[in-house]
């Protein structure tokens, strides 16, 4: 790649990324990840630079590993929730995000329930904007750093065969792991029920499965979906406990795998729902990895989008 | 009022199975004569309409012109005004206003109002349940007597089917065409686009088509029933269009329309999140645009409508399930049609006019639709070949949402005569 080819640019989703971007989103991140498991981990990379994360969404993990993302790089970086923001006086997002950019932030950070809400924001600011989360649509940094994950743990992802169990329909984290992880050359493969797929996934580069036995056979890895409660009131599934046994991955489920499959989630988890109570602290686990790459990704992220002149400032 | 005489125009009349080149010659706000060779004498405004089209006044009998309460997005000088810069010489007005049309004296205002403003005509179409709550009937005859031509709770589509044929039953007795906006909103849930491979791929909510086509059906099933004259809006399925004509060969008392955007562009268009190309019900797929275009050619819709309705730009520029849906129609439909159905060769011109015009006098039971001697002079003249590119900022219209802007069309209105009176061109 070129010098700063994504100095200036926004990173809005996964999809349409192709493999030469997303592998320098991962090696850069690589080297971040050196930084950050030193003992003094902060750098100068953005001083001067700020950082503005504007939620519409609860977050805590997202939130905060943006937030160290920036610090440890020396960013001033101001956090605005969705409750605290001027919407809730009636301001459009537009006009929130005009006045963010009027006071000179250098990067607009968003999460938001709406879909495409990000994709907007860029149209109607000149800074970059990230987006943390929108909708149902996507959440590129988590699918980068699963890719980044999976990577380090398994190696290249040509072949590897990875099983997303759960509510694809209503999942940002899915879609954005569907587009970075069939890009990167895995077979992607989508477990969940009837209810909870969105019409025509199967047209995506996927294979999709009602079944944990047929959808784990041989697989890798198996990235377990956060299940809302509250989808059992719109009859998208009968019961947690019936959930639990048909698409729960538990340590008889993870049989369904290869022996050495890697387990990861999101987070926040739902023990006993649809990942078995114990699971999660077992050594096929890697959902603490993950929390860590998020960070890695998320400097990266920040330090290619900002365009600074170094790693290490 | 001067006489005036249109020579040479290539007349497309097909109430009268006309589609020759012909003069057409007003006096006194009346079709004179149609004929070869007119002479007329005295003070003429002549016009030369050599290569152009000169058919009976264009009717689109969906459209929401804002008034009474939301002036800010259109009132009836802006609408009526883009109804005639886009060749129509009437419209029929939705009542989704605020507050809603469903008391005479609103109707008569309206009725009033629009004449003062001496350019298309204004039909009303007063709600069919008090504030389209669709829980009580709107006083239907007193409407009827203050002017109202059909009822229709449009978008708030009546769920209730025991409420609906009461309606319909009642609208029959007092002779009121019913328009129906057909969607099960359970079904539809939610919903901001179509529902299918673009919808998930943006993680926008569906409007699944089955939701559109289960109400026609309940449509279709209520109007052998009471027998209501029973039109079906905005059709946007190619399920919805084989119902329609499934029902008509039943002997249905059923009409239906489709709109300029559902055959030429396709829920790709939301790609962006434009929520210019937001619209219920939502834009579909090209397997629905080409059902569309075969539906108008035959038939199965009877007319075309653009359910024109203009928002402010600050409503159009939020999150896209939060933007309202709707978007303009009155000054590109016309273009979208002549560049899309008769350039490829889909639609011919009489059946075109037909739809645009003839049917839908028809639909609402008014004068109009036809160039016959005697009826009020209602003509859109047609340049059939000139290339334009739609502009927004030229719009007569105060709404500026439309998916269109920037598109080069072909074929625009030149000259809209109303009752005899020039007032576009």
């Amino acid at each position: 790649m070129s010098t700063k080819p994504l100095a200036g640019s926004d990173l809005l989703g996964l999809k349409g990324l192709d493999r030469e971007t997303l592998n320098h989103y991962l090696t850069t991140a690589a080297e971040f990840e050196q930084i950050i498991r030193r003992d003094v981990k902060k750098v100068p990379t953005l001083k001067g630079k700020s950082v503005i994360t504007l939620f519409y969404e609860n977050s805590t993990r997202t939130r905060t590993s943006f937030e160290a993302a920036g610090k440890y790089m020396s960013a001033d970086v101001i956090n605005i929730s969705g409750s605290t923001s001027s919407t809730t006086k009636g301001e459009s997002l537009r006009d929130t995000l005009l006045t963010l950019q009027a006071l000179t932030a250098d990067c607009i950070i968003m999460r938001t329930p709406f879909s495409g809400a990000p994709e907007q924001a860029a149209a109607w600011v000149d800074v970059p904007v990230i987006n943390a989360g929108d909708g149902m649509h996507e959440h590129p940094t988590q699918g980068l750093l699963d890719a980044y994950t999976i990577q380090k743990v398994k190696g290249p992802l040509d072949g590897l065969k990875v099983a997303i169990v759960g509510d694809v329909a209503h999942s940002r984290v899915a879609r954005s792991n569907i587009w970075a992880l069939s890009t990167l050359g895995a077979n992607v493969h989508l477990v969940g029920p009837n209810t909870l797929m969105p019409r025509e996934i199967s047209q995506l580069p996927v294979t999709v499965h009602n079944t944990l036995e047929s959808g784990l056979a041989g697989a890798d890895v198996v990235m377990v979906l956060r299940l809302q409660l509250e989808r059992m009131s719109k009859a998208l599934f009968p019961t947690a406990r019936e959930y639990h046994m048909t698409f729960g991955i538990n340590e008889a489920t993870l049989r369904y795998a290869k022996p050495d499959a890697i387990v990861m989630h999101p987070g926040p988890m739902n023990r006993g729902l649809e990942i078995g109570g114990d699971l999660p602290d077992g050594h096929q686990s890697v959902i603490s990895q993950q929390v860590t790459s998020g960070v890695a990704v998320r400097m990266a992220t920040l330090y290619l989008l900002l365009g600074a002149d170094g790693i290490e400032g | 009022m001067k006489t005036i005489l249109l020579r040479g125009g290539h007349v497309v009349d097909p109430a009268n199975n006309i589609d020759a080149i012909s003069d057409v010659l007003i006096q006194n706000g009346v079709i004179k004569a149609v004929g070869l060779n007119l002479v007329a004498t005295g003070d003429i405004d002549v016009r030369d309409c050599s290569g152009l089209i000169v058919a009976p006044g264009l009717i689109d009998i969906h459209v929401h012109l804002r008034e009474p309460g939301q002036e800010y997005k259109e009132d009836l000088t802006t609408g009526l005004g883009a109804a005639a810069a886009g060749g129509f010489t009437a419209v029929a007005c939705m009542p989704n206003t605020a507050p809603v049309i469903d008391s005479a004296p609103i109707v008569r205002d309206l009725v009033t109002r629009a004449k003062d403003v001496h350019k298309a005509r204004l039909w009303v179409i007063a709600a069919l349940s008090k504030g389209m709550k669709n829980t009580e009937l709107t006083e239907m005859a007193d409407l009827k007597a203050a002017g109202a031509v059909a009822v229709s709770d449009d978008a708030y589509q009546v769920q209730d089917p025991l409420f609906l044929r009461r309606a319909m039953e009642y609208a029959t007795m007092v002779n009121l065409p019913v328009l129906l906006h057909c969607e099960n909103t359970t079904l539809s849930e939610c919903g901001v686009m179509n529902e299918g491979l673009v919808s998930t791929e943006l993680g926008l909510k569906g409007l699944p088509r089955e939701a559109y086509e289960l109400d026609v059906a309940r449509a279709g099933l209520l109007a052998m029933l009471t027998g209501a004259k029973t039109h079906i809006l905005h059709v946007s399925t190619r399920g919805e269009a084989e119902l329609v004509r499934h029902f008509k060969q039943k002997g249905a008392p059923l009409t239906a329309e489709t709109g300029p955007h559902y055959w030429c562009i396709t829920d790709e268009a939301v790609h962006g999140y434009n929520t210019h190309a937001k619209m219920n019900p939502p834009l579909r797929t090209r397997d629905d645009c080409a059902a569309m275009a075969a539906a108008v050619a035959d038939g199965t819709m009877d007319a075309i409508a653009t359910d024109h309705a203009p928002h402010a730009d600050y409503e159009k520029t939020q999150e896209f399930a939060l933007a309202p849906f709707g978007i303009v129609g009155l000054e590109t439909s016309l273009a979208l049609g002549i560049t899309h159905l008769i350039q490829t060769g889909k639609v011919t011109w009489t059946r075109f006019i037909d739809a645009m015009s003839t049917q839908p006098a028809k639909i609402i039971g008014v004068d109009g639709g036809t160039l016959t001697p005697g009826k009020a002079a209602d003509v859109t003249v047609i340049d059939p070949d000139v290339s334009w590119v739609v502009d927004t900022a030229s719009f007569v219209s105060k709404g500026r949402n439309t998916p269109f802007d920037g598109v080069e069309l072909t074929g625009r209105a030149v000259m809209t005569i109303v009752g005899g009176e020039v007032v576009h061109g």
